[in-house]
């Protein structure tokens, strides 16, 4: 008895499962297939996919922690509202942030902030975990499954701006000289820019990880 | 202490606690937001006002420098200093309106009134050859919303010297190309006048203008209803100039 009555360590292996699992099999995107709206719309470009990657991963984490620190006091009936007013008053923090500090890619992230608010996973989380388990390990699950769900942005807005155009982190790696306008042969994949090209993108990611991990496929 | 433990062992399934709770927390998080709005307000003022700068910088062309200046903000407000010799306002009849701030004018609000009472703000700028332009900003609609952007012309009223646009969320890859260079420079060298002095604004034209012609730009492919928003904008809104453009032609 008295092993129980003793302090979980912080990062004991139960703990760091809680966010290595949604990264890998557990993934919110491409296991759950949670939060793809987002997913398609900010990630033409690699730098507002990592900073909504951020963004989210922070209002994952945080409203996971306040929801499960409130979590005996909350009123039953009204639980979903006190989950959403919580949720949104972070997002609206991160929104005023982005404008204050990084004004240019909050102008790009446009609406897709504020849409944080309805983003799946985060509700997702708050009902499956955060109503049931302590503030630290609801913590540590909110950063698990704000990494894994921007694991999977950063990917495709690194694949969708390499190839539709040309430059990673609005640099140029593929060199102007091999453009057709300039007489080379190179030409920008149109379609990488548009977002039914994300859901391509995350069908194939989905595939691969299926691939290599048979237990993910279903009987 | 007493009320916040009663408070604590109240039923919580209970009318009156779900009321109290409810009330206690959107006060809290009304009065935490306020704060945070009231307290980033100024780096984001600071943030819109420079955007501005820049965007009328670009205009003519003078913006090296400002992505890699350590501090954005003073370097844009002393580039902006340097250039810009005079911020006018004018009416519909071209007569210059003294007490208004040029640089504060929300032109979305200015077109929205009677031509009569519009104040429209212009910026002179003198260039290091000594050149002098004269900038005017525009505003219209896109596909999906606003657009807007910064023309300059040379002081015959005339040439374009510069063009700079922006929106807010034209369809990325199309409508959104304004912003792009390759299609604003297309602006420099066009003219707004023809010979005989009519106002023919610049035409976007679909599936390529001529390249002889002076008063048209190519337009967007795959982007016609920006690219139609952008020609009606540069057209209405230079019509409000044209007191102003006979006066300083005279």
């Amino acid at each position: 008895m008295s092993e129980n009555n003793q302090r979980e360590p912080w990062f004991s292996a139960k703990n760091l499962k809680l966010i290595t699992e949604p990264i890998g099999i557990k993934n919110p995107i491409t296991v759950l297939v949670l939060g793809i709206c987002s997913a398609l719309a900010v990630t033409v470009k690699l730098k507002p996919a990592f900073v909504m990657a951020i963004s989210v991963t922070v209002v994952t984490a945080f409203s996971n922690l306040l929801i499960s620190w409130m979590r005996n006091s909350i009123p039953n009936r009204i639980r979903i509202i006190v989950q959403l007013v919580v949720v949104a008053a972070l997002v609206i923090l991160v929104d005023e942030i982005l404008k204050a500090f990084v004004y240019d890619v909050s102008k790009q992230l446009s609406v897709f902030v504020g849409l944080i608010i309805t983003n799946c996973i985060i509700m997702g989380r708050l009902e499956a975990f955060a109503l049931g388990n302590k503030p630290w390990p609801s913590f540590l699950d909110g950063i698990g499954n704000g990494v894994g769900y921007g694991v999977i942005l950063v990917v495709v807005g690194f694949f969708r701006e390499l190839l539709g155009s040309g430059t990673i982190w609005g640099y140029r790696v593929i060199p102007e000289s091999i453009y057709v306008k300039n007489g080379g042969f190179y030409e920008n994949n149109g379609m990488m820019i548009v977002p039914p090209m994300a859901l391509i993108l995350i069908g194939i990611i989905i595939w691969i990880q299926r691939t290599r991990n048979k237990s993910l496929i279903e009987e | 202490m007493g009320v916040l433990d009663k408070f604590k062992k109240m039923d919580t399934n209970s009318n009156l606690y779900t009321f109290l709770y409810a009330s206690g927390m959107v006060i809290l998080v009304a009065v935490l937001l306020a704060i945070a709005a009231t307290s980033l307000k100024p780096a984001q003022q600071k943030n819109k006002e420079t955007e501005k700068k820049v965007d009328i910088l670009k205009s003519f062309g003078k913006t090296e420098g400002i992505d890699k200046a350590a501090n954005k903000h003073r370097f844009v407000d002393d580039v902006f200093k340097k250039f810009i010799t005079e911020q006018l306002v004018v009416n519909i009849h071209g007569d210059s309106i003294q007490g208004v701030d040029a640089f504060g004018i929300d032109l979305k609000a200015e077109l929205s009134k009677p031509e009569e009472e519009r104040n429209l703000p212009v910026f002179k700028a003198i260039l290091e050859d000594g050149s002098v332009k004269y900038i005017f900003p525009v505003r219209g609609r896109g596909l999906w919303g606003p657009i807007w952007g910064y023309i300059a012309l040379n002081d015959d009223m005339n040439t374009i010297y510069g063009a700079t646009f922006d929106h807010q969320g034209e369809t990325p890859g199309l409508g959104a190309e304004i912003n792009t260079l390759q299609f604003q420079k297309q602006f420099a060298g066009k003219t707004i006048f023809d010979n005989s002095h009519k106002f023919v604004s610049v035409q976007v034209v679909k599936g390529g203008a001529g390249k002889d012609n002076p008063h048209a730009v190519d337009a967007i492919s795959g982007g016609t209803i920006t690219s139609t928003g952008l020609q009606e904008m540069i057209h209405n809104c230079f019509e409000n100039y044209q007191a102003f453009f006979n006066q300083q032609t005279k």
